[in-house]
């Protein structure tokens, strides 16, 4: 089960309403690189996953993905907050007015709203744990993006800080991926299913993996 | 009064930052253990940060309200839990 804990991860301190940059910022909300798809992601793939060390970072990466979509909605109710409506329509959220008022939801920056088909599990652990790293880094492209649109220095920390968080957890996804392909060159039999079809190491990754060696 | 209650906001503020620089230690070394499960010398700091935040959360939970439901803190009279600010209101 999940425990909530009365307290952000990182602090938001927004010191004026943009209710242009909320409406940029809303798709880490409920885009297809947003938390949402990013936690749903991890914590759905790690029931699949063969190695204790697989399962328990899905569990808590996931469960930190979680705390980072707070992190997210509480940057745009603060951008949003008190925004006059004629500031809404000028900014093309009137859509988003007719529908939600100034409330909170899963759409992207030009208000398409989240679908399940942003996300994935292929039950294969290889292809899964690559389909992580994947989404880390289109996340962190897109924090990239929206550290560009903005002057603020207060929007500016937080996306930083969550930015960071996906170079991070790129690394540690990749950390097990490796572990799990040594764990089945070394399991041959494993499979995730009755029906797999085994493939040789050698056809899931050039030699040597595709993270760069260490040191 | 306004005053007093700026500082005591301000205060609570100060606190709550350091839990949360404490917790990003916890959640940072909890998932290099998760990929490193056999290294000592970030064990030995995660359960040192353990230590520092459960002294730290229950000063601030005496202070403050408690941070988690479902059983895991106490609550004084009344049921403290409900009351603001919430973390999207500070």
């Amino acid at each position: 089960m999940w425990v909530y804990e009365k307290k952000l991860q990182y602090p938001v301190k927004i010191s004026k309403p943009d209710v242009r940059m909320a409406k940029y910022i809303i798709t880490q909300y409920g885009g297809p690189d947003g938390e949402l798809s990013a936690a749903l992601r991890y914590l759905n793939q790690r029931y699949t996953m063969p190695t204790e060390r697989a399962k328990a970072l899905l569990t808590d990466i996931g469960t930190e993905e979680l705390a980072h979509m707070e992190v997210v909605a509480t940057i745009v109710y603060k951008l949003l907050k008190d925004a006059p409506i004629e500031e809404l329509k000028r900014v093309d959220l009137g859509g988003h007015y007719a529908q939600h008022d100034r409330a909170l939801f899963w759409n992207d920056a030009n208000g398409v709203p989240w679908i399940a088909a942003y996300v994935q599990a292929t039950g294969d652990p290889v292809t899964d744990l690559h389909d992580d790293m994947a989404a880390e880094q289109k996340a962190r492209t897109t924090y990239e993006h929206l550290i560009n649109l903005t002057d603020d220095p207060d929007v500016k920390d937080v996306l930083r800080f969550l930015r960071e968080r996906e170079v991070v957890h790129f690394q540690r996804f990749g950390e097990a991926l490796n572990h799990v392909q040594s764990f089945m060159e070394k399991h041959p039999g494993w499979k995730p299913h009755p029906d797999h079809q085994p493939k040789p190491p050698s056809e899931w990754a050039p030699p040597g993996g595709w993270l760069p060696p260490k040191g | 009064m306004e005053d007093v209650m700026s500082h005591v906001h301000m205060e609570r503020m100060r606190m709550l930052k350091e839990i949360q620089e404490l917790e990003f230690v916890a959640v940072e070394l909890n998932l290099y253990l998760d990929t490193h499960p056999e290294e000592r010398e970030p064990l030995m700091e995660y359960n040192k940060v353990v230590d520092r935040l459960m002294h730290l959360k229950k000063m601030y939970e005496q202070r403050y309200g408690p941070l988690y439901h479902f059983g895991l803190s106490p609550s004084a009279y009344p049921w403290q839990w409900i009351q603001s600010p919430w973390p999207w209101e500070m």
